[in-house]
């Protein structure tokens, strides 16, 4: 039987922040959203002491204070950077990488591996890989089915005792471990469907997947009767039809075949910020940071390697297809060499806010009005385009806008005067 | 509109194929001809591991007798296994350190500039290696 494995990095922004700095190791740790608005990322420690996720950073003020917390604005430079890192070594553990979101990637295997390595070592070892490499800890479950590994990963979180790794081969294994996870864990549950499920007796996985998958999708989705089976070890999700990940929007694919041309990779890098456009319509967000990347095969092949990315804001939070493509597209350029043969691209969206609660921040001298979605349809009719005639008066005149980034650290791997300095 | 490059190490698979490995299949010629003969790549030279590269900044005088310069741009390769008499970048005290290593008789950190003290690592306290400077990047024309 074929496995899939998940692999999620531990506390991703704060392990990258703290990654030059071995001075914050142990100190609680939080990262705030776009403009400081609210806490995007936390460190266990910060997480103990009892700092919420997406709470505006002013709740929190007297709690960080008070416990000496490290603050830091996102630096999604970093962050992207560190992420390609942890893709590329996982690309050099396995021979397909799902990347899935900027620290989460789906690894399908096959039923065995090569030199008669267990399905267990291996995850160790990518553990072991990717820490060395990168300096990032990462957690590893594995399982039949992209739901079960994405649960596998939860306990190989939670339970110390797994050390990181949890691989779901034994059925009884599986059964403890459903039966251990409350319903809102499971993946596509959510907190929305989670409390409907309650009603009906379903608080665990476990109990979740002894339900009739058709019933349950007649009642609910097909997404549910989905899950269901996933859960029994039918695997019937892919990178399609898998739930998206919160905090960015990601679209990549593996090309059949690879590419040679500009024109061909250009065209595909602007299909997927569409494509990712559209998902965060359907999501309702707006983006504000836009990455691409691309790159040639793995690094075992014999083929010559190239491999970059590259981050640049958009002016202001979009989900508009011309926007989000135009910008994927100025970046794709900066990253084309000619020469090589390309194997994968990908468009990465971030720093999202809600189109209803754009998180303006109490401190937020800019644009502090609610959104309005007729007004917003105006604008966007004018600017249709991409020529920008239409602004609000608080965004100035001369459009040297900064957002507010009081707590960022440097830009330690993607500028030359900003590397860590070693004495 | 600032456009954050990202400068993560490229190219470094080694030296190109030479061309008669590559099948080539008859009346078209191959892609990979236009890869034999290239501009050389500094990255081919200075980095094996582009995931696990790392530029450093050198600060202060301890490390001049390695070669290493206030200022100097250090090639840190973290894939490696750090080894006796290797140049290392430490933590110590929450702080990286560039140092050379000696893991006998006891594990110690030793500046390369006699003025220095040698960092004696005491028994029990796990010393962390956050990777091997494998280059020094020096620039000799001021400008």
């Amino acid at each position: 039987m074929s496995r899939i494995a998940l692999v999620d990095c531990n506390n991703f922004y704060a392990s990258c922040e703290r990654l030059f700095r071995p001075d914050l190791r142990g100190r609680p740790l939080v990262v705030l959203s776009n403009n400081d608005g609210c806490v995007v990322a936390r460190s266990p420690e910060a997480k103990a002491l009892g700092v919420g996720m997406a709470v505006p950073a002013w709740q929190v003020r007297e709690l960080l204070r008070r416990h000496d917390m490290a603050v830091f604005s996102s630096n999604y430079s970093l962050y992207a950077d560190i992420s390609e890192r942890v893709m590329i070594t996982l690309e050099s553990l396995a021979p397909r990488v799902e990347i899935y979101s900027i620290d989460e990637a789906f690894l399908p295997l096959p039923e065995f591996l090569p030199g008669g390595e267990s399905h267990e070592q291996l995850a160790r070892r990518i553990c072991e890989r990717v820490k060395q490499w990168t300096g990032i800890q990462v957690s590893v479950g594995m399982a039949g089915t992209r739901t079960l590994a994405k649960l596998a990963t939860v306990a190989a979180k939670r339970y110390v005792a797994t050390q990181g790794v949890v691989v779901l081969e034994d059925p009884s294994r599986t059964q403890r471990l459903l039966q251990l996870m409350p319903v809102e864990e499971v993946w596509g549950v959510g907190r929305r469907l989670a409390p409907q499920l309650q009603r009906l007796g379903i608080k665990t996985a476990w109990e979740l997947s002894r339900r009739s998958p058709r019933a349950m999708g007649r009642r609910f989705s097909v997404n549910l009767e989905r899950t269901i089976r996933e859960l029994n070890g039918e695997a019937c999700l892919d990178m399609e039809t898998a739930p998206s990940p919160r905090q960015q929007v990601l679209c990549s694919r593996s090309f059949s075949h690879r590419v040679t041309d500009y024109a061909a990779l250009r065209e595909a890098v602007c299909h997927y910020a569409v494509r990712a456009a559209e998902k965060l319509r359907e999501q309702q967000q707006l983006a504000r940071r836009v990455t691409v990347f691309i790159r040639t095969g793995a690094y075992q092949s014999d083929e010559r390697h190239y491999a970059n990315s590259a981050t640049a804001p958009i002016e202001r939070p979009s989900s508009d297809s011309r926007a989000l493509s135009h910008q994927a597209a100025r970046l794709f350029d900066s990253l084309w060499r000619d020469g090589f043969r390309y194997a994968k691209a990908g468009v990465v969206l971030t720093d999202l806010s809600s189109v209803h609660c754009c998180q303006h921040g109490l401190f937020d001298a800019l644009s502090s009005q609610p959104h309005q979605p007729g007004l917003m349809r105006a604008l966007d009719d004018l600017n249709r385009g991409g020529r920008h005639q239409v602004w609000f008066g608080s965004e100035g005149i001369v459009r040297d806008w900064r957002m507010r980034r009081e707590h960022l650290s440097p830009a330690y791997t993607t500028r030359w005067d900003e590397i860590p300095r070693v004495g | 509109m600032a456009v954050e490059l990202f400068l993560p190490p490229q190219n470094s698979k080694g030296p190109a194929l030479p061309l008669f490995l590559e099948p080539v299949p008859a009346g078209f010629p191959s892609p990979a001809q236009d890869y034999v003969e290239k501009t050389l790549d500094l990255n081919e030279l200075c980095i094996q591991h582009p995931a696990a590269t790392f530029f450093v900044r050198a600060q202060g005088e301890s490390m001049t007798e390695a070669g290493i310069y206030p200022d100097d741009v250090l090639v840190v390769d973290r894939s490696l296994t750090a080894r006796h008499g290797d140049i290392v970048i430490a933590v110590w005290h929450g702080e990286l350190t560039v140092k050379k290593l000696e893991t006998r008789p006891q594990p110690r950190l030793v500046a390369m500039n006699k003025t220095f003290p040698v960092i004696e690592v005491p028994e029990g306290v796990e010393l962390e290696i956050f990777g091997v400077v494998t280059t020094v990047v020096h620039r000799v024309r001021q400008p």
